[in-house]
């Protein structure tokens, strides 16, 4: 497979959007805490169906550094070049 | 600005759960326990429904003389860490009683069960390793993993097939793979499939820890834990647990046949700088574990109860976790009314524990209710009525 960032991050997009509480008007620069309004364990159980979606897995401490959907789809690519 | 105002947010969701004249949830005072049971709280003598107290040890009069006992021969305290002046004779017995009871070669005595976690977690998983969590970890569970180097991975809760799954994803990559699970989870009192994730152990290589600081005492012929009462011990490389729940006491441990572990005692850091348990905490925790070992009707009572607890909640019309375990949680929706009757239970002589997201698995809020081997039938039948009546006042029984 070939994802690029544009393209996981569109996917994660559409993932967020199948919840009914989310903004409509999200984008990959939209900020994961802040725009989202997610806590802490709400971001690791929206990351665990990214993940399935992918088959790829995040560990926890990458999640410290991310703080838009772009930065999370970086960072899945990356994981999935590395593996 | 101050340092504090990061915990606006906080604050006013205090507020609003002690808005309308509640009680803070988390500032309950029990001014002091007249049993194992009941308890005076505000005055009242009130049911006690929501502590770890399953076998009712915290009161044992074999373990109260064995701490007076120990108080008057050996003083109060250690003023030392184990590596340094804080481990006594008493130290080390105590961690041979442990090796004896869970019939491992080693163990390792910690201050808490919440450093038993922190000290193990994070010494056993070094910076090239993998740690899996299952997703409803404890807290300790997660610090531990913050305090050590590993990549920390998620799988979903009780789920086998889905730690599989990950471990697959790894397969490859250098690093040992140590897996975490609890024996029943202190929120919902939900039972670890314990043979399937032996199975996923085995077949992958991956090293298992179960935190069996709800289970022991509680679950297994001899009070072992889930391990036991699956028969998959040999498979569990690590057993982490604690003193402060069947024991009725304080501390905790980590008992496993791996020469390794004592290698641990020099590299653990919530092993190494805190001052190690006193003589008369040591030295109760040894009887109740003889009050443990020597009676394993309390075991067979608490089940007893657990069930009686559970079919009665059921029966009142209130949402309940699947099975009957020493912790029974009623499910509500919305958090508001669980304050609401969380206060109601209070006022009509029946403590149990609040627990509000984002502390609870799913979002909802919890009454999370716990029993005794020590409660009568006749106790947990009149807690069952005050739920039942709190119920039916707010309108929230439906059929059952
Ligand atoms: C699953 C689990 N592990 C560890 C601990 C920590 O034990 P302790 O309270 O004895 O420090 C607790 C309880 O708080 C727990 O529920």
């Amino acid at each position: 497979m070939s994802e690029t960032v544009a393209s996981v991050s569109a996917l994660i997009v559409k993932t967020l959007l199948a919840n009914p509480k989310v903004p409509r008007d999200i984008n990959g620069s939209s900020k994961i805490v802040e725009d989202l309004a997610f806590d802490s364990l709400a971001v690791m159980n929206f990351v665990m169906e990214i993940e399935d979606t992918l088959d790829v897995s995040v560990p926890l401490d990458r999640l410290a550094d991310i703080r838009t959907i772009d930065d999370l789809a970086a960072c899945i690519v990356s994981l999935k070049q590395a593996s | 600005m101050s340092i504090f105002s990061k915990y606006e947010g906080l604050a006013s969701a205090l507020a609003s759960v002690t808005a309308g004249g509640g009680r803070n949830p988390f500032d309950v005072v029990i001014e002091k326990p007249i049993s194992s049971t009941v308890g005076l709280i505000e005055g009242r003598e009130t049911l006690l429904f929501g502590t770890n107290n399953y076998l009712g040890l915290s009161q044992s009069p074999a373990a109260i003389n064995a701490a007076v006992e120990a108080a008057k021969a050996y003083g109060v305290g250690t003023t030392g860490s184990r590596i340094a002046n804080g481990t006594q004779g008493l130290h080390r017995q105590l961690e041979e009683r442990l090796s004896a009871f869970f019939r491992r070669k080693h163990c390792m005595v910690f201050s808490t069960g919440y450093q038993a976690n922190l000290g193990t977690i994070s010494a056993l998983a070094g910076k090239d390793d993998y740690l899996l969590l299952d997703a409803d970890s404890h807290a300790s569970i997660y610090d531990g993993s913050r305090l050590g180097h590993a990549q920390v991975i998620r799988f979903r809760h009780n789920d086998a097939d889905d730690l599989h799954k990950r471990l697959r994803r790894l397969e490859g990559t250098p690093g040992a793979k140590l897996v975490v699970v609890e024996g029943i989870y202190s929120m919902m009192g939900d039972v670890v499939p314990m043979a399937e994730f032996a199975a996923v152990k085995r077949e992958t290589g991956a090293w298992l820890l179960a935190d069996e600081a709800h289970s022991v005492g509680v679950m297994g012929k001899h009070g072992r834990g889930v391990a036991e009462a699956d028969g998959v011990e040999d498979d569990v490389d690590f057993v982490v647990g604690t003193f402060s729940k069947s024991l009725g006491t304080v501390g905790g441990y980590c008992v496993s046949n791996h020469d390794g572990l004592d290698l641990i005692r020099l590299c653990s850091r919530p092993y190494m700088f805190t001052a190690s348990l006193p003589p008369e905490v040591i030295a109760a925790t040894m009887a109740a574990l003889t009050e443990l070992e020597n009676h394993p009707e309390l075991r067979i009572r608490l089940m007893d109860n657990a069930r009686r607890l559970h079919a009665g909640l059921q029966a009142a019309g209130l949402r309940t976790g699947p099975q009957a375990s020493p912790v029974v949680s009623v499910i509500l929706d919305d958090v508001a009314v669980a304050v609401a009757f969380w206060n109601r239970l209070l006022d009509l002589g029946v403590y149990v524990n609040l627990s509000l997201p984002p502390a609870t698995p799913d979002q909802h809020p919890l009454l999370r209710t716990s029993v005794m081997a020590t409660h009568t039938p006749a106790e947990i039948d009149k807690a069952v009525n005050v739920f039942a009546t709190v119920a039916r006042e707010m309108g929230l029984s439906h059929a059952a």
